[in-house]
């Protein structure tokens, strides 16, 4: 109610204010979000903050499940084609082929089976990441010097403890920068989920069937690369705190 | 005959994508006018494939040099694998998002934008793979009395040739994909099947996946055909 009487205040007293009551808007007296073209408005920005959490929040969903699953699935099959060296092969070529699909047509090859939304996102960005992280580990695996092996079997370790305690550990680096590379691409990747209605920080950028302002592209990309660089560093970190050898090797 | 079809297969089936690429379906967004079928898919597709071409050869005419100069020279690596990572995190959506709103839509704007998600992978991977080739046949040929350029050409790029490689092939596959979200500034790609949904409907969403994956799989293994070609006689023996 009494929005409605301040409201109607200046309209009754249009008379007596007169002509400097109402000046024509020049374009220097626009607000910042009627420019097309500038790149960045802070009024707009402080205004509307709160509503690039949720995406933030669905981004970084998309990304932590991708990978967890990819990581898995690789880490899984690489442990297999180290055993069994005839997989190698077909193993290789197999995650070759998903990874050369682009990740945008692996979203709308996957429609028919699993629908628009989160889960497409997720199966099509976990077979990406997938390729990288198992070409790393089969390397990391390979990479192994064979003095290290025979050291522990002179010790008597078994093929599993040989496996666990040595290969393993020694190939950490190698597997971490497979994560590394897999984690940083997939925030990028995820960006494209919008076309899809899976959420993320697409949306902000590519906003209801239109190309948003600036100024909302320029946060969501912003908010993209800072997420990566966040996994890189946490992964990084992690892969410090496993390798303490290497801590005081670089030292 | 099309009606037969599109009641025996469910529609956003992979039947309706193929009939889409095949034959033109009527939309009901066009006034009636007919979209899909092959004359439109071949004309789209080239669009793509002559995006892809000319924003690989710009990120080609801007990241070989550098990364081949610094590789030889050795120093730079901050630089050279530094914009490597970066550039990966770079989200493309964004990047082309911006480039169409702040520089305006356009196929000089699109190239631009794809060179620059081409440019770190081959920049990276012309400087590591020509930095970490083996030093004896570098001495050997600067022994020789090879001036310097003649080292770079006739031995350090043979022998990086299958890292060289695998940088275009990345850059390729990620501008030949981020070239389907093209038509948001402007560029008619196979991407407006996918991104004008209202258009085409969900068979010509799903035709567009098909596309684009097989166009991305075409060049890949296009390159890989290069590849071997660019591989010296030598080397392909001491690989198989």
């Amino acid at each position: 109610m009494a929005s409605a009487a301040t409201l109607a205040l200046p309209l009754a007293k249009v008379g007596e204010v007169g002509e400097s009551f109402f000046h024509e808007r020049t374009s220097e007296t626009l607000p910042c979000q009627a420019h097309e073209s500038h790149l960045f408005c802070f009024d707009w920005a402080k205004e509307n903050i709160d509503s690039f959490g949720t995406p933030t929040l669905q981004h970084l969903e998309l990304v932590a499940f991708s990978v967890v699953i990819g990581f898995a699935v690789a880490f899984a099959l690489a442990l297999l084609a180290h055993r069994r060296l005839w997989l190698q092969t077909p193993l290789l070529a197999t995650t070759g082929v998903i990874y050369t699909v682009p990740s945008i047509a692996f979203f709308f090859l996957l429609l028919p089976v699993t629908g628009l939304g989160r889960d497409t996102v997720i199966i099509a960005l976990s077979a990406y990441t997938l390729q990288i992280i198992y070409r790393n580990a089969t390397t990391g695996l390979a990479n192994v010097p064979s003095a290290a092996k025979d050291a522990a079997r002179g010790m008597g370790m078994s093929e599993r403890q040989i496996l666990w305690r040595v290969e393993l550990p020694l190939a950490v680096p190698e597997i971490v920068a497979g994560l590394r590379i897999a984690t940083v691409s997939t925030v990028a990747l995820a960006t494209l989920a919008v076309f899809i209605d899976g959420g993320g920080l697409g949306a902000k950028i590519y906003g209801r069937g239109n190309l948003t302002f600036p100024t909302s592209i320029v946060i969501a990309g912003g908010l993209a690369m800072a997420i990566a660089f966040a996994f890189d560093l946490i992964l990084l970190g992690a892969q410090r705190y496993v390798t303490p050898w290497r801590r005081t090797a670089e030292a | 005959m099309s009606a037969t079809l599109g009641a025996l297969v469910p529609s956003g089936s992979i039947g309706g994508a193929i009939e889409f690429i095949f034959e033109p379906q009527s939309s009901n967004v066009t006034g009636g006018k007919e979209v899909g079928g092959l004359s439109q898919v071949v004309e789209l597709m080239l669009n793509q494939l002559e995006l892809t071409v000319l924003a690989l050869a710009l990120a080609l005419v801007v990241a070989l040099p550098l990364g081949l100069y610094l590789g030889h020279r050795g120093v730079g690596e901050t630089l050279a694998v530094g914009l490597g990572n970066v550039g990966r995190a770079v989200p493309e959506l964004a990047l082309i998002a911006l480039m169409a709103s702040v520089i305006g839509v356009g196929l000089l704007n699109v190239t631009i934008a794809l060179a620059v998600l081409g440019i770190p992978p081959i920049l990276t991977n012309a400087f590591v793979g020509i930095h970490q080739v083996d030093h004896a046949p570098v001495d050997a040929a600067r022994g020789m009395g090879m001036t310097e350029a003649e080292i770079l050409f006739k031995v350090e790029m043979p022998l990086a040739v299958p890292t060289l490689m695998a940088g275009v092939r990345g850059a390729t596959i990620a501008i030949v994909a981020t070239a389907t979200i093209a038509p948001l500034a402007g560029v008619l790609t196979l991407g407006d099947f996918v991104i004008n949904r209202n258009v085409y409907g969900e068979s010509g969403l799903l035709a567009g996946g098909i596309l684009v994956a097989l166009l991305a799989l075409a060049l890949e293994f296009a390159l890989a055909g290069i590849q071997r070609l660019l591989t010296s006689r030598g080397l392909r023996l001491s690989a198989a």
